[in-house]
């Protein structure tokens, strides 16, 4: 299934993320809120639900929601807990408590770094269920031989931010997760690690005719451990779902399981075979009320968020916030640098194309906190001033993501000489010299021979001359 | 009548009697626990308070109590009294059945706050009273161990669903006892084995350790023979408790501290929707006629009140508890602990464990609530029954503005005889009719012993009281029984 079968048709997105908060102990316990512990060594009476246990609310779960809430623009409200019941073994009360129609946190947005909008229905607080696995009968639980729970992940407190069906496609949603991942990550409440679960995403995936205004019958698709099998997924169901309505059939409102393996989606459960999950106010636990100090004192203490980043780099830069190098340097930790270099007077736009191109490409994804400013910022010095080349100060620079150090030094050790404004002057001036006629010719007009003397400047200085410098002189020299 | 097991309460000694002598070295609390396991060894055979007596644990703690006091220590207010525990109150270590098949094998990992509390206060705790199953019923008779039976007679019901530790007070088993309270199962077993029994206002006594039948409903008390140990018992038990979020701040209910004060200028409600009508037996309002006249001669301004919601109390209750209820009890899954039948699959699993150990009324009670939060039908049965809950908070308050305490039956019958309600569950229901708005609304109120009813078993009067008004309850209630007539029908 090709996108070019998707030619008309638009693909209509919500996701739930599922976010682990960074909490010392568990959501309503005293237990240590940990990953990759022995089996069933991180549980007590309340956490393994056990008769006669109850919840006592933790007070930094409640906080780090609160600044998700408030990065994300919501209303943080009184609000309360409900439990959510179901039977599975992995859910040591068979039910969850969760929160349902009043959530700490409602109706706020994000905005992508393409500058688009993206609304926020919700960011709820719920417990974490245990893990199981079952052996034997392809792991699916009602073939298994046997299966496995371990309750060290029961309990772990959750926020749920549930997306408006805002997004568009499958590079949009994967946006979008980075983007509130950053948030996340950048508000302390989550160390946003996909691959240990810390981050889990669940997705709403519908189709409709390009400019349609009603929304298409959505499946809700599971399983999704990465990015990549986000789009992956994404474009699978709505290349499923087009081809179901090209030929005439319903798409059926369902649950649906991802499969990394054979990358499709298979069926779960239908809308009538879905759980009725018989929500309820949960009577052990008290209505949840952060006062007004505790709301803005979380809101005062937010750090700059990504989006305020991407606004300031953009800014100094003199470029659209939606540039594709602000939203990355931004997202690699390296606008620190960009605002470095504006503090020493260096050229802002030279330092965001740097960083945007020579050192992400050699970060390769990994963030590039410990790059030295002041080293970042003497190299774009060096490079304005035509002491290096552009090729030049590129080899310095990955010398110095790599490596680190004075970027004079690492020039010199690459055998860069440093051609000085007025040592250049000089082999210009030389040049002109032994080239009376072509001078003559430049200096009465004809333009194509700065490439001459450009050429001759070149190979007299091998190769180390700022050789935008030189043609500066040489305009100089003829206007002069 | 039958043989009644009840000894000569006049002349047993008070919990505070027992304490005050074992704190000052005049009683050892051996000697003191070996007369009730006399007692026990003699008379449980007739009368099945226990589902386990704890014997050899009690006798050690009994040993320790005597060597602190003889080590110059302070056990505490409770030092050596002798108290039984409803087998759904967690102890660590020992079993707690919850008088159910579905708990087979498991013994909890911890111990109630109130189990620490009353050790911490010296008590020593004899044994795991008989209940109906998971609390849900009003004879004991729903137990998956056998009926308790009443020690007045043993032909009849102790009530329920603490009927167990109401008939091991009443048997001279234990000094005092602890019961739950959710919908009257604390004062209508004490109403029917002629003790006192107390729920206090919601959040006051921690549910940690308590396993939840109605969680919004739920409550501990205690079971004493007289007024003075319960409210002796209550003040050790209540206050503040950190793992329980619906516990109440502040400093416990303080409910012995205005005995002694006399009931002058007191204003009494007697309720009058429950005076007469919905099932209540004409002896039993003459004897609450009759507590109305003995607490007016002592001095208190008595009048009638109208508390209209009271009437559709037992409707909100019996939504909003199975409701609650069937989410407390999903968790008997067969998964981690207690009962597991193998089947199939975990579905099978779950369908075998749950059917083979949950009885006739749990599965009544499990189905009603599933049904009541379901898709459709929240709105119209557990939504409404919660609008209910609001108007009997309401109509409370109204009465309370004129009064300080209300008045009213505890149950609408003497104790009847076992077998006699089990076939018809709604005739069942109708023993919690006075005793359920006071959970609904939150409040406290307590069963008081008044006199005799035709058959010469007892009745009980009960008082009820505002939230956080123990104090004044507990001092009208003492009143009541000073001013009770003699008991008949005693052997």
């Amino acid at each position: 299934m090709s996108a070019i079968a998707l030619a008309g048709w638009e693909t209509v997105i919500g996701l739930e993320v599922h976010c682990e908060l960074r909490t010392r102990t568990k959501l309503f316990c005293g237990c240590p809120n940990v990953f990759g512990e022995e089996p069933n060594t991180r549980v007590c009476p309340v956490c393994l639900g056990l008769p006669g246990s109850l919840p006592v609310l933790n007070r930094q779960a409640v906080d780090y929601a609160i600044r998700i809430g408030t990065a994300l623009h919501c209303r943080v409200q009184p609000s309360i807990f409900h439990r959510k019941n179901y039977f599975y073994p992995d859910m040591p009360k068979d039910f969850q408590i969760s929160q349902y129609d009043i959530p700490i946190n409602a109706e706020g947005w994000l905005v992508l770094p393409s500058g688009k909008r993206i609304g926020i229905v919700r960011a709820h607080i719920e417990e974490d269920t245990g893990k199981t696995t079952h052996i034997g009968g392809g792991g699916r639980i009602h073939q298994a031989g046997y299966s496995l729970v371990d309750y060290n992940r029961a309990g772990v407190p959750l926020v749920e931010i549930v997306s408006a069906p805002d997004l568009r496609g499958a590079e949009e949603a994967r946006e979008y997760v980075e983007e509130l991942r950053a948030i996340l990550v950048a508000t302390g409440a989550s160390d946003g690690k996909m691959e240990e679960g810390s981050l889990r995403v669940d997705c709403n995936v519908s189709v409709r005719v390009a400019g349609s205004a009603e929304f298409g019958t959505r499946c809700e698709i599971k399983n999704m451990n990465s990015l990549r099998s986000l789009g992956r997924a994404i474009a699978y169901e709505a290349a499923r779902q087009v081809e179901l309505v090209e030929a005439g059939e319903a798409v059926v409102q369902e649950t649906r399981h991802w499969d990394e393996a054979d990358g499709r989606t298979h069926s779960m459960r239908s809308k009538e075979e879905a759980f009725d999950y018989r929500y309820f106010p949960e009577p052990d636990l008290v209505t949840l009320a952060p006062d007004e100090a505790w709301v803005t004192g979380a809101r005062e203490h937010l750090p700059v968020l990504p989006a305020e980043r991407r606004a300031r780099v953009a800014e100094a830069a003199c470029v659209p916030v939606s540039t594709e190098a602000v939203a990355t340097v931004v997202r690699l930790d390296l606008d620190g640098l960009v605002a470095a270099a504006v503090a020493a007077k260096a050229d802002p736009g030279l330092a965001l194309r740097r960083l945007a191109n020579e050192v992400a490409g050699e970060l390769d994804g990994r963030s590039g906190g410990d790059i030295e400013a002041s080293a970042f910022v003497r190299l774009v010095h060096m490079e304005q001033g035509g002491e290096l080349t552009p090729a030049q100060a590129r080899t310095v620079l990955k010398t110095l993501v790599a490596q680190g150090g004075d970027p004079a030094v690492i020039a010199a050790g690459l055998g860069f000489e440093a051609l000085a404004t007025g040592a250049l002057a000089a082999v210009v001036d030389q040049v002109i010299a032994a080239n009376p006629r072509e001078w003559e010719r430049y200096t009465g007009g004809d333009d194509k021979l700065a490439g001459f003397f450009i050429g001759k400047v070149k190979a007299a200085t091998g190769g180390n001359a700022d050789l935008r410098a030189a043609n500066d002189l040489l305009r100089q020299r003829r206007s002069g | 009548m039958s043989q009644s097991f009840v000894p000569d309460f006049a002349s047993a000694p008070t919990a505070a009697a027992v304490a005050s002598g074992v704190r000052r070295g005049e009683l050892s609390a051996r000697d003191v626990l070996d007369q009730y396991l006399d007692r026990i060894r003699m008379r449980e055979g007739q009368v099945h308070a226990f589902n386990l007596v704890m014997e050899e644990a009690a006798r050690a703690r009994a040993a320790e109590v005597d060597q602190a006091v003889a080590a110059g220590g302070d056990p505490g207010p409770l030092a050596g009294v002798p108290v039984a525990l409803k087998d759904l109150l967690c102890t660590h270590g020992v079993p707690t059945t919850c008088s159910s098949r579905i708990l087979e094998g498991w013994a909890p990992p911890y111990d109630a706050t109130v189990v620490t509390r009353l050790r911490a206060a010296g008590a020593v705790v004899v044994g795991k009273t008989n209940m109906d199953e998971f609390a849900m019923g009003s004879s004991t008779e729903h137990s998956a161990f056998g009926p308790t039976r009443n020690p007045h007679d043993v032909t009849r019901v102790p009530g329920g669903s603490s009927g167990g530790s109401a008939a091991a007070v009443a048997a001279g088993f234990a000094t005092v006892s602890l019961g739950t309270d959710t919908g009257g199962s604390i004062r209508q077993p004490a109403s029917l084995c002629g003790v006192v029994g107390a729920k206090p206002t919601y959040g006051m006594v921690s549910r940690y350790g308590l396993v939840a039948f109605a969680s919004s409903l739920d409550q501990i008390g205690p079971f004493a023979r007289n007024v003075a140990d319960a409210a002796l018992v209550l003040d050790v038990i209540g206050g503040h408790d950190e793992h329980d979020s619906t516990s109440l701040p502040g400093d416990g209910p303080q409910a012995a501290s205005n005995l002694g004060r006399g009931v002058e200028g007191i204003r009494v409600g007697v309720i009058s929707e429950l005076e007469g009508a919905l099932g209540i037996a004409p002896d039993v309002a003459s004897r609450v006629r009759e507590a109305a006249e003995a607490l007016a001669a002592a001095g208190a301004k008595v009048e009638h009140v109208s508390v209209p919601s009271v009437r559709y109390g037992l409707s909100a209750y019996y939504m909003i508890a199975p409701a609650e209820a069937s989410s407390n009890l999903a968790r008997y899954d067969g998964v981690r602990y207690g009962l597991r039948v193998r089947g199939d699959d975990i579905t099978d699993m779950y369908i075998a464990t749950r059917s083979a150990g949950f009885g006739p009324e749990v599965k009544r009670r499990i189905m009603l609530g599933t049904y009541a939060l379901s898709a459709g039908y929240y709105d119209a049965y557990y939504g409404k029954a919660q609008k209910v809950r609001t108007l009997i908070i309401r109509d409370f308050e109204a009465a309370y503005r004129s009064f300080d305490v209300l008045l009213s039956p505890t149950a609408p019958t003497t104790a009847f005889a076992l077998g006699a309600k089990m076939s018809d569950p709604l005739t069942m229901y109708l023993n919690d009719v006075c005793t359920i708005p006071s959970n609904l609304a939150g409040h406290p109120a307590m069963s008081v012993p008044f006199g005799c009813g035709d058959d010469g078993l007892p009745v009980g009067a009960q008082v009820l009281a505002p939230a956080l008004g123990e104090p004044v309850m507990f001092q009208v209630a003492e009143v009541l029984e000073a001013s009770a007539p003699a008991r008949g029908g005693e052997s």
